[in-house]
């Protein structure tokens, strides 16, 4: 194999006007993000979109999203050490940075929305350990600490042999914190829309391609402004990863929908979803199913235009579109569908009980959302700049042989 | 060599400040004597004596409310000594500058140390600093011998309340 | 039960307790037209904690009068603070009036829905910091000074039971603290209840002549309530659960 030293990788020059009006941009950005919740904190959620029955609203979507693009991130790193796909080795470093940069912009978000974000000091020092969400609080603290080892033992050469046994570990931590993610969800028995242990695996199958669609994007982006050499080998092995990760996360969308249409007890919830939800309905197949999933699934596979880098990207930001599509479904369509307090009445009340709840999001919570995905990429484009991250070609012969061979990498 | 100034530099920096923190309590306890240069919190609306002597309250009174919050929320234990609406009953004053002088509000009395020694505190997020009278107090006072009387007590307590919201309400 | 003791001979027999009950109460009741239930809600002396020995609950009388939910719903609102916003998508309810009506056969009830003080609280499971509590007579609170407005107990509640403070709030009752970003419900009025009084919906239902809500000590077999539900089959909101509520309802 091409030998991936220490030498290979190498900081991107990040001196032009380019990269400082980007790096500019971002910084504007995750600061309206600060702004907008410094306003919602100050004013009360009563600004937001937010109410008694949709608790949780956009900010949640962004934070979800990004906490399990974060975890998906790193499986390209894995893919190399732990699964031996050597083709990978070189995407290790910036997996690493991507999944802490990812995860810091979620945190970021949903630290922010919170009634009280002073007290995050409460939340680090009183805990329930019965709460899912005090678990997360330590496999989100413990994530950073355990890829930052991983990224250690990959940039250390004295340490390189240590990479495996660290990079095992990372991928244990991310799928305990995937899970649990999911599990915030699937824990909840009250609300017909959630209340699944498919959760977790599904989260775990969305991570897989939220992660890669996002890394595709970013190499692609990066090697082509700093006129980097990126091979069609790598290339369209990420495509074919992507496209399996695509088709994993749609077929546990399928089953969960499957078994809950086999419950009688769910139907009035799958209706609303699959059925007369309106814009949950509508953003369900056309979002989530048509242009997050089957659409990006021939762009990928479909052997006329799989082979162009612009379908590749196209279909990484399709995949981006119907994951952010497909959280906003879970978390803000799971609320809109009301509680089934009493099955097989009419319920009213002046709390909406028994009625569909109305959410519509509001600028601060967006701008808020934004905000965590601009940090996110601010720490990527900042960490490219001061870091050996970035391979200097990811050629065909830089990036060694792969082990997986496909028709068209022959 | 370098290393060794710059330690001493920052050990002078240190006994500097020692030094005018020193300063500080000592202004702190001239307080009572008039002096202009610590805070200088009003004296009480009503009493004379506090739950614990003053110097006690002024360094353990955070600890003593925390500590009977708890208590007193998740345990249940009501009627301990250190108690905040105890605290607004007493140390609320009334000021011209705050709804015209007709309410008694213990803002001020705590913001004189606070501001000065720059510590947030976060009682009145949540906790009225408003004294409201003693009326719905004393409804919700324990009773010191609470054994087999719960009851009677209950009634007594509560044709008590009945009677004076019926009073206040017009009614006979 | 009920197939053993007709309604009719139950209701008599609650008359009868209501007599009983108010003679002991003495002739200032009377009096005054007050009819107070004391028995069981003691006043817990000085200095000792809730005890497990207690388990308040309610029981809920679906087929009262329906004036007698505002009339409970407004003396909550009195006693605790809430209400009076513009907002009723963001303004907090701690208990309000549900209306359901079947759908087949066209029966309808309205009746009061506050937060149920399960025995197996899915808000104190989930609770991140442990700010949500269940005390040890089977009273559900938050703790606001450790709440840090996740609202994840407000995703796990069944009853929609808890509301969220999105605004400012000024001039709270001293024993009602309420702020801003953290979460709130029903206390089932703990500091009467510590005091020895009843929860103030109960207690204005009761001044009114009515008895739409019972409150007592589920753990007291001679307690009015227990007496009550042993005497009816009473349903409890989503029973299925598992969740245990402590509230009661007759007639749904």
């Amino acid at each position: 194999m091409a030998g991936i030293d220490i030498n290979t990788y190498k900081e991107v020059d990040g001196n032009g006007t380019d990269y400082l009006s980007l790096i500019g941009w971002l910084g504007v950005f995750a600061a309206a993000g600060v702004g907008a919740a410094f306003y919602m904190e100050t004013q009360g959620h009563v600004v937001t979109g937010m109410s008694n029955q949709i608790v949780w609203g956009v900010p949640h979507v962004f934070a979800v999203f990004l906490i399990i693009a974060a975890s998906g991130a790193l499986n390209v790193a894995s893919m190399s050490s732990v699964f031996g796909k050597n083709i990978y080795k070189p995407l290790g470093r910036l997996s690493a940075i991507m999944a802490l940069s990812l995860l810091a912009g979620g945190l970021m978000v949903l630290v922010l929305d919170l009634g009280r974000p002073d007290r995050i000091d409460v939340a680090m020092l009183e805990q329930n350990f019965k709460s899912i969400f005090a678990w997360n609080i330590y496999l989100y603290s413990g994530f950073f600490v355990v890829v930052i080892v991983y990224l250690w033992m990959m940039m250390e050469r004295r340490f390189n042999k240590y990479s495996k046994i660290a990079g095992t570990f990372a991928f244990i931590w991310r799928i305990s914190l995937t899970t649990g993610t999911g599990s915030i969800f699937g824990f909840l028995m009250a609300r017909p829309g959630y209340d699944a242990a498919i959760m977790a695996p599904l989260f775990i199958a969305m991570s897989f391609a939220l992660g890669l669609a996002i890394k595709i994007l970013f190499i692609t982006s990066t090697y082509r402004v700093t006129e980097r050499a990126l091979g069609d080998k790598l290339l369209f092995q990420m495509r074919n990863l992507l496209g399996i990760f695509i088709a994993a996360a749609l077929y546990f969308t399928v089953v969960q929908h499957l078994t809950n249409l086999y419950a009688a007890e769910h139907m009035g919830v799958e209706r609303f979803i699959l059925l007369d939800g309106g814009i949950y309905t509508m953003a369900f197949w056309l979002g989530q199913i048509v242009l997050g999933s089957l659409v990006p699934m021939v762009l990928l596979f479909h052997p006329a235009i799989n082979r162009s880098c612009q379908s590749i990207n196209a279909a990484s930001m399709l995949v981006i579109l119907g994951g952010l599509v497909q959280v906003y479904i879970i978390i803000v369509g799971g609320q809109a569908y009301p509680l089934e307090m009493f099955p097989g009445f009419e319920v009213s009340s002046t709390f909406f009980d028994g009625s569909v709840h109305s959410y519509t999001p509001s600028l601060p919570e967006i701008v808020l959302g934004l905000g965590g995905v601009a940090t996110a990429l601010l720490i990527m484009a900042l960490a490219v700049k001061f870091l050996p991250i970035l391979p200097l070609s990811l050629s065909d012969a830089a990036v060694g042989p792969a082990n997986i061979t496909t028709k068209e990498d022959e | 060599m370098r290393m060794l100034r710059s330690i001493l530099s920052i050990a002078v920096m240190a006994s500097a400040l020692m030094l005018a923190a020193g300063n500080v309590s000592a202004a702190e306890d001239t307080n009572a004597l008039g002096s202009n240069l610590g805070p200088n919190p009003a004296k009480a609306f009503k009493g004379e004596q506090c739950v614990e002597p003053v110097d006690v309250m002024r360094r353990e009174h955070m600890n003593m409310l925390k500590h009977q919050r708890d208590e007193t929320l998740r345990e249940g234990i009501r009627g301990n000594k250190y108690s905040l609406t105890e605290c607004v009953e007493c140390h609320a004053t009334k000021s011209p500058e705050i709804a015209g002088g007709n309410i008694r509000t213990v803002k001020p009395f705590c913001a004189e140390c606070h501001k000065f020694a720059a510590v947030k505190i976060d009682c009145f997020e949540c906790h009225t600093g408003t004294a409201t009278g003693t009326r719905m107090r004393n409804l919700l006072k324990p009773k010191e011998s609470g054994k087999n009387e719960h009851s009677e007590n209950a009634i007594t307590v509560g044709m008590l309340e009945n009677f004076l919201d019926n009073k206040a309400e017009g009614k006979k | 039960m009920t197939k053993t003791t007709p309604t009719a001979l139950a209701d008599e027999k609650i008359d009868t307790e209501r007599r009983r009950l108010l003679a002991a109460g003495g002739a200032v009741a009377v009096a005054t037209g007050i009819i107070l239930y004391g028995a069981g809600a003691g006043a817990r002396p000085k200095g000792q904690p809730a005890s497990s020995a207690q388990r308040w609950g309610m029981l809920i009388d679906t087929n009262a009068d329906p004036s007698d939910w505002d009339t409970a719903i407004s003396a909550c609102k009195r006693e605790q603070g809430w209400g009076g916003g513009n907002n009723p998508a963001t303004d907090p309810q701690w208990i309000r009036k549900v209306s359901i009506k079947n759908k087949s056969t066209g029966a309808q009830a309205t009746f009061p829905v506050m937060c149920q003080h399960c025995a197996n609280p899915p808000c104190v499971d989930v609770c991140p910091t442990g700010a949500s509590i269940k005390r040890a007579d089977g009273i559900v609170l938050v703790d606001k000074h450790i709440c840090i407005g996740c609202r994840y107990c407000m995703m796990a509640c069944p009853y929609s039971a808890r509301s969220f403070v999105h605004e400012p709030v000024h001039n709270q009752k001293p024993h009602m603290p309420r702020g801003m970003g953290t979460v709130e419900s029903c206390t089932m009025c703990v500091h009467r209840v510590d005091a020895g009084l009843l929860p103030a919906c109960v207690n204005a239902l009761n001044k009114k002549g009515s008895k739409a809500i019972i409150f007592g000590d589920l753990n007291n077999p001679d307690s009015e309530i227990s007496r009550a539900v042993s005497a009816h089959v009473t349903r409890r909101i989503r029973e299925d659960l598992g969740v245990e509520p402590g509230v009661h309802y007759k007639g749904i």
